[in-house]
């Protein structure tokens, strides 16, 4: 889960790395209090999930609460690359004398974490690995050990930190490490880290990005998350790995793996059938009980753009039979709601005795599928229909 | 010869007592797997009669190694107990540790991870978030469906369990040497490259299906290691092509960022080595029977 840039700096508050004063404001009238309780020049900044935002309009400097107040008016339901501004942070101004970079995150790749870290900083850091990849350290850090005060002056002298700067800044970096570990971050970023006019290390504006495996060791249940779609909410709600799309088919499938490549093959079908394409993601789970097909079956029927349902379920540890009884007590329990054509592909364990099940419950929407490529065609078909 | 599991192979459960543990210690004994015991602090020294064999409760991996001569651990630890549970196997220097769990931190992961490289990776872990390995007619540690294929010249290695069970499914007229979920988490222990290398050392393996998906760098390394170093036929596929940017689709490693991670870039580093990839899981299996019937 990314973070706004004012929940990246209320975590870097706590765990007291250096930040300048900054509040949120939804209104206008709200940008004007929080600019009169943080005093002198403010900066007024949209709290959306893109980069580019100064370019777009959406940080803007105000010398007074009267024009931080006219500068909010602007700025809020301004659409920022498909993201319209809906909450500001009115952030203390400050006194820049240099910018720096300085990150740590996940590296997946290599199964450790790592820090980078730039006396150059202030532009996009792919631009900056790009163009000046010497100037950019990449230090990797052990997930065991972690960073220390000996390796955050490593860090910094790598970074080439001026030799006066070296200890202010690895204080900074060990506790950027500290959000790092403490709040189960995958990334840390701080972009840009300044010195100002009077020699104090700040963390300007940061990005940062939770680990949702790991929310039930934090308090995070009133942290402001993304709007979700609402079928995306009630999915939730029902414990579904639910994703909405934008296509006609509904998917239901069970495993991560088997229902992306559900979406796939729906998609190639949707090729030759006018383009219909995978209207979600769903997963019921390996063991695709009953209910969970039912509660996912509903979830599907409301949403108003699906026109054709493509059930695709291997009976590994449950087996087909089990699934196919799974599937007539979803269809008894929704009843009328059961408005839309159902194609069903069911494979694995007790195969026929599962097709017989659905064969002779009889329902006039559900038709069986043979094969999943089979299936998808058939839903396409439906969808375009 | 099945790769890192075969009928020698003595299994002990981390967390059998639990529901989920019981549940699949029942199914692997009942596929024939050799189940020598569990562990739980809080159970130990308890006996459990699962499938009319008596399985004692050990107190930790340890114990129970030197007492049942274990070599294989399957962990059905909750997410929040699994990094001490790996760390334990680890410590204990278990051959080959099986992580199920899904749910796990990452930030666990990874320090299980770095504390195995630590002590000298005296463990293969499996997993986490993953199906665990089956050696078809010898041994079964995890939660594939054992009666799910036979034995045969095969080789597959996965990120997902499903789509496996599919492949194994479809394929199971041919059958397998050994099949591995190797996990859909962005850290985990056994890699796609690491069953690549034990599958071209195989005699008994001919050819080997490789299952990737979105999210990470792993099928673009595999596809350089087999340039170099498997001369064994490989047939691969890749889930994920129309999964949206930035969105987490199911396992918490498949994710696409920006360009990175994406299932056609995946594609390509595959075809640009010459390995073929199936558009759908039934056109790949039409692809390794073509690849059998010409052996």
């Amino acid at each position: 889960m990314d973070l706004f840039e004012y929940q990246a700096r209320d975590l870097f508050e706590k765990h007291g790395v250096p930040v300048l004063q900054g509040r949120i404001a939804d209104t206008p009238e709200e940008a004007e209090a929080a600019a009169t309780a943080i005093g002198g020049t403010v900066v007024v900044k949209a709290q959306v999930k893109t980069g580019g935002r100064g370019k777009a309009g959406g940080v803007k400097v105000a010398h007074s609460p009267a024009e931080a107040r006219q500068k909010a008016e602007e700025i809020l339901g301004l659409d920022i690359k498909g993201h319209v501004v809906k909450r500001l942070m009115i952030a203390e101004g400050a006194k820049i004398a240099q910018e720096f970079y300085f990150s740590v995150l996940l590296d997946r790749s290599n199964r450790t974490f790592l820090s980078l870290c730039s006396v150059e900083g202030g532009m996009e850091i792919e631009q900056l690995a790009v163009e000046r990849p010497d100037a950019l350290a990449k230090i990797p850090v052990s997930a065991v050990t972690g960073i220390d005060k000996a390796m955050a002056m490593e860090i910094a002298k790598a970074g080439r930190f001026p030799e006066e700067l070296i200890d202010s800044v690895s204080d900074v970096i060990l506790k950027l490490y500290e959000v790092f570990v403490k709040e189960d971050a995958t990334l840390v970023e701080v972009n840009p880290l300044v010195l100002t006019e009077d020699g104090q290390i700040l963390a300007l504006d940061g990005k940062i990005t939770l680990d949702e495996n790991a929310d039930f060791r934090h308090e995070r249940d009133d942290m402001e998350r993304d709007a979700l779609d609402p079928l995306e909410t009630k999915a939730k709600a029902m414990d579904l790995n639910y994703v909405k799309l934008d296509g006609e088919v509904g998917i239901i499938g069970n495993g991560a793996g088997l229902v992306m490549s559900t979406l796939d093959v729906v998609a190639y079908a949707g090729e030759a059938n006018g383009g219909v394409k995978p209207a979600n993601f769903l997963d019921i789970g390996g063991g695709a009980s009953a209910e969970v097909m039912a509660a996912g079956l509903d979830v599907i029927l409301n949403d108003p753009q699906v026109k054709s349902v493509f059930v695709n379920v291997f009976g590994g540890i449950t087996a087909c039979d089990a699934v196919a009884n799974g599937i007539v007590g979803a269809l008894n329990t929704l009843g009328a709601r059961a408005s839309k054509p159902l194609v069903v592909r069911l494979d694995g364990n007790n195969v026929e005795e599962g097709r017989t099940i659905l064969k002779e419950f009889n329902h006039p929407l559900v038709a069986l599928a043979d094969t999943m490529d089979g299936g998808a065609n058939t839903a396409a078909e439906l969808a375009n229909g | 010869m099945a790769i890192f599991l075969n009928s020698d192979s003595k299994i002990i459960v981390q967390g059998m007592t639990g529901a989920e543990g019981m549940k699949h210690t029942q199914r692997m004994l009942a596929g024939g797997s050799n189940i020598v015991g569990g562990v739980n602090p809080r159970k130990a020294g308890e006996t459990v009669e699962v499938e009319g064999k008596s399985l004692p409760v050990f107190g930790t991996v340890a114990e129970a190694m030197s007492a049942t001569g274990a070599n294989v651990s399957v962990i059905f630890v909750p997410p929040a107990f699994a990094r001490q549970a790996i760390v334990e196997a680890i410590d204990a220097e278990i051959p080959l540790a099986v992580a199920i769990t899904e749910g796990i931190p990452v930030h666990d992961s990874a320090s299980a991870w770095a504390y195995n490289v630590e002590k000298g990776l005296k463990t293969r872990l499996i997993g986490p978030n993953c199906p665990g390995i089956i050696s078809p007619g010898e041994s079964n540690a995890g939660i594939t469906p054992w009666n799910i294929t036979g034995k045969g010249p095969i080789g597959l290695v996965s990120k997902s369990g499903t789509l496996t069970y599919q492949m194994m499914f479809e394929l199971r007229d041919i059958g397998f040497t050994t099949g591995i979920g190797i996990g859909g988490d962005p850290v985990i222990g056994t890699t796609h490259i690491d069953a690549l290398e034990a599958f071209e050392n195989d005699p008994e393996t001919k050819a080997i299906v490789l299952i990737g998906e979105i999210g990470g760098d792993s099928e673009e390394k595999a596809a350089e290691y087999i340039s170099k170093h498997v001369t064994k036929p490989v047939v691969a596929y890749v889930a994920g092509f129309t999964a949206p940017e930035g969105k987490t689709m199911g396992h918490a490693g498949a994710i696409v960022s920006g360009s990175a991670g994406t299932a056609q870039g995946k594609k390509e580093a595959f075809e640009a080595v010459g390995v073929k990839v199936g558009k759908t899981p039934s056109e790949t299996a039409t692809l390794m029977r073509d690849i059998i019937a010409n052996l």
